[in-house]
């Protein structure tokens, strides 16, 4: 399935403002894979992923993903195949209902009337969120406007998922019913967090980004239990191991 | 009133919408029409007029048992009686001292008669203007704006206000009980202060807008978005429209209080 | 300066509502036209930015009570004369309908008195002609006074005259005049050097916001359509007045005007279905004979509004009747509803 391969080639981002975001960066992700991008504030994340999605292009270096080269022409090819869920969900539900923002991606791919309808219900069913369809997407709480949000990219039938802090804001409960949900979509997926336990629990492999470079590229395995390297990118074991790590030295 | 009295109220009415009466199942066209209709009769009454419209009060009654409205919900915003409406009307009392009736001796003037007949105009009208949104949901009524042919975007636009007044409320909600925990008194509430805060304010909404924008973007927008149909014309709708406004024409037509009234006291005589 | 339902007569409302539904679609059609798409969201938030804004208070100087901000010339600014007007319009419709303010027949008076001057008046005409490329902060506090006086005084002025129009209130014009024009013009420097302040501050933290856009924001060169949608607006609302003006002391009252009104080609939008149906309704409610009016009696008064003592007893009593039994019915529906719930 050399369509679902996502490969970064030197990939350069300067801002208008002159800010350089992203300066060189370098990897590759096939069919299925789950990586975490982990980093420090400021590192690059967000940028990282507004340019895997078409959202932003490069200003040097390229994104392929599948067979297509991002650039002007092919951006809207490129956000039909990259679902992103953004890091604050009341920026991503516009609409005035659920159904209607769920069914706006679908409206926008040309479907027709009954397939809106079959694509909005499936990815609903699929976040278990069918039952709230009709409220407006304020009178929901943060986790349900997370699976709604969810929702609303799943219903575009995306290759791969691009999530943004997808457990901000949430509570335990919410952030658990989360992290059990994404482990079973089968996409690809891209995560960008600071909760490394959140990584751990969903990704099998982890990118850490610091100024806009690739500073370890690795298993989720291998590089959350490297201390002095996520010290050093202003990160820390996640809290599982810190256990883990107590239990060791007494 | 304070901002945080608005914004529930806000809230308050907003949650009452998304009931489900048979009122609140209505075609939002049907209401919003019938209720024109109402005020415009309710307005059309000569300024001297003042018993006739009381019959007029049965609409937004059933408005709000019909719809299970609480009474209070609507009551506290309607008795907080536009200060201006007031103000207008008190000179009537005041210019217009010619007395044109008698009952049980007293005299009363024109102008008590006019500043009464204001009153009771500005309740009937005011309380059918919120009874009219706590028995439709905004998007309902953006619908029904987009069905009776208003520009696209305007209504489009309209969507997108009501959906982020909540958010932009909060925000600045949140940004007043930051200024007010740091300013003792009144001193935060200079016009410097609020010109930055509001600036604040004004910046962090444009770059919402552009995240929204994004994320229109990265689900294919290019420019058009429908309006969902929620409601279609149903007989009950037109027959709710038929008897509102059919009464409406009575009340306003034929002197049903006055013969109420005539009945009464023969009976009592 | 919200003008109510209760202080407007039919024709009067109508006609604001006409020429305010005229603006509307007029602009919306120019925006169609020369849009970005971001606009559509940024409308949106900044709809509810300006009601969030108008409920923060502010103290105002040297008198110590609080005031809050209008922000039509601020929105102007920011989104240019036509998206701001349909922005105004949207908070007015969303205030008139969960606050109250005003109603609906009002609504299309507010958004006239409220949209129409500070966007296609204050903001082209004045502050557009003052403020050009990079102004000093001295030029643009005294372009932003000047225009938002100019469309305050504008505003307050049409809320006097639609008032006095309607017929409905005693107040002489000139009475009404002197207490309401010096209040805003107060009103208007303030508003004046908030909105100044508040461009120059956002000047520095991101000033794309109030200078870009320099396309959507001016008026389009098609100026004559402009011009043809003023005349005819401010047509309807001299019409509409002075044919009401003319229907508090003409006998035969509100039914004369409305038949003018509506009889004549001059009231713009005919094709609207809403103003359609808003005049059609009018015409219903105005051509059957008012009873008030004194047909026979004792005491035949040709003059009009006379109103016939012995009539008026008995309606407010009957009124007052109607009342009690609507009243009490409600409550009864409540009682039985809370009753049905409990068991």
């Amino acid at each position: 399935m050399s369509h679902h391969i996502v490969e970064l080639n030197d990939v350069h981002f300067q801002y208008p403002d002159g800010t350089e975001a992203l300066k060189g960066i370098t990897f590759r992700i096939i069919h299925g894979e789950s990586v975490g991008i982990a980093g420090a504030n400021g590192m690059g994340k967000t940028t990282l992923l507004l340019n895997l999605s078409g959202q932003l292009i490069p200003t040097k270096g390229e994104i392929v993903i599948g067979e297509v080269t991002l650039g002007r022409k092919t951006k809207q090819e490129i956000r039909k195949k990259v679902g992103f869920v953004f890091q604050r969900t009341d920026d991503q539900l516009f609409m005035p209902t659920v159904y209607e923002d769920v069914a706006f991606g679908p409206i926008n791919l040309g479907l027709s009337e009954e397939k809106v309808e079959e694509r909005v219900k499936s990815a609903l069913d699929m976040v278990g969120c069918f039952n709230l369809r009709n409220r407006p997407p304020h009178r929901l709480s943060e986790g349900q406007k997370r699976a709604v949000a969810i929702a609303t990219v799943m219903a575009m039938d995306p290759d791969i998922l691009v999530m943004d802090e997808p457990a901000s804001n949430l509570d335990p409960k919410s952030r658990r019913q989360l992290i059990n949900l994404l482990k079973g979509f089968k996409h690809t997926k891209i995560i960008a967090s600071h909760d490394l336990d959140l990584i751990q629990d969903v990704c099998k492999r982890c990118i850490i980004i610091r100024e806009g470079k690739v500073a370890a590229d690795g298993t989720t395995e291998e590089i959350l239990s490297n201390e002095t390297l996520l010290k050093e990118n202003s990160l820390e074991l996640p809290l599982s191991r810190q256990c883990l790590t107590i239990r060791q030295t007494s | 009133m304070t901002f945080d009295s608005e914004y529930f109220n806000l809230g308050y009415l907003d949650t009452l919408s998304y009931k489900k009466t048979f009122v609140h199942r209505l075609d939002p066209r049907v209401k919003i029409l019938v209720s024109f209709a109402f005020i415009i009769f309710v307005v059309s009454f000569p300024k001297y007029e003042f018993g006739a419209l009381m019959p007029f009060f049965l609409y937004p009654v059933f408005l709000l048992t019909a719809g299970n409205i609480p009474l209070r919900a609507i009551a506290k915003k309607v008795l907080f009686i536009s200060p201006f409406a007031v103000f207008i009307g008190i000179f009537n009392p005041l210019l217009d001292t010619k007395v044109i009736l008698a009952p049980f001796g007293i005299p009363v003037s024109g102008g008590w008669i006019s500043f009464f007949s204001i009153i009771v105009k500005f309740i009937l009208t005011v309380s059918t203007a919120l009874l009219l949104i706590a028995v439709t949901s905004f998007p309902g009524i953006c619908e029904a704006l987009a069905r009776m042919k208003l520009p696209k975007i305007f209504v489009i636009q309209l969507l997108f206000l009501y959906r982020y007044i909540f958010v932009v409320l909060d925000v600045a909600l949140r940004m007043i009980r930051a200024r007010e925990a740091r300013s003792f008194g009144k001193r935060g509430r200079e016009i410097k202060n609020f010109i930055r805060l509001i600036s604040v304010l004004l910046v962090r909404s444009v770059e919402r807008a552009e995240r929204i924008y994004q994320a229109m973007l990265s689900r294919g927008f290019r420019g058009e978005i429908r309006v969902l149909k929620r409601h279609r014309l149903r007989y009950y709708d037109i027959l709710f429209a038929i008897i509102s406004i059919a009464m409406f024409y009575i009340f306003r037509n034929f002197p049903v209080v006055n013969f109420i009234g005539n009945s009464l006291s023969r009976i009592s005589k | 300066m919200h003008m109510a339902d209760a202080l407007l007569s039919p024709a009067v409302g109508g006609a604001l509502w006409a020429g305010t539904l005229a603006a509307i679609i007029y602009s919306a059609k120019q925006l169609r036209e020369k849009m970005d798409d971001k606009m559509v969201p940024l409308m949106g938030v900044l709809g509810a930015f300006i009601f969030a804004g108008q409920m923060i208070n502010f103290t105002i100087p040297m008198t110590g009570s609080s005031g809050h901000i209008g922000g039509g010339m601020l929105l102007a600014i920011i989104l240019g004369p036509y998206a701001a007007f349909l922005v105004i319009a949207s908070v007015l419709v969303i205030q008139a309908l969960f606050f109250a303010d005003g109603g609906l027949l009002a609504l299309g008076a507010n958004i006239w008195n409220l949209g129409i001057y500070p966007c296609f008046i204050g903001y082209p005409l004045i502050y557009r002609t003052i403020v050009r490329g990079s102004a000093s902060p001295k030029l643009i506090t005294f372009a932003s006074v000047l225009s938002v006086v100019a469309g305050l005084q504008l505003g307050a002025l049409s809320v006097v005259l639609e008032t006095k129009l309607s017929g409905i209130t005693e107040l002489p014009f000139n009475t009404f005049f002197v207490l309401m024009q010096p209040i805003h013009l107060a009103i208007g420097v303030i508003e004046g050097v908030i909105t100044a302040g508040i461009v120059i501050y956002v000047r520095t933290l991101r000033p794309d916001i109030v200078d870009d856009l320099e396309g959507v924001k001016t008026l389009s060169s098609g100026g004559s359509l402009k011009k043809v949608l003023v005349i005819t607006a401010v047509l309807a609302v001299i019409t509409g007045g002075a044919l009401s003006w003319l229907a508090s002391t003409h006998p035969d009252g509100l039914e004369w005007s409305i038949e003018k009104i509506y009889g004549k080609p001059e009231v713009p939008q005919k094709q609207n279905p809403i103003s359609e149906n808003l005049s059609k309704l009018q015409e219903k409610t105005a051509v059957l004979p008012d009873y008030s009016l004194p047909s026979k009696g004792e005491e035949e008064n040709p003059s009009w509004p006379a109103v016939n003592p012995g009539r008026s007893i008995s309606g407010i009593l009957g009124g007052i009747m109607v009342l009690v039994v609507i009243l009490l019915f409600g409550i009864g529906i409540k009682a039985m509803r809370k009753f049905r719930e409990k068991t």
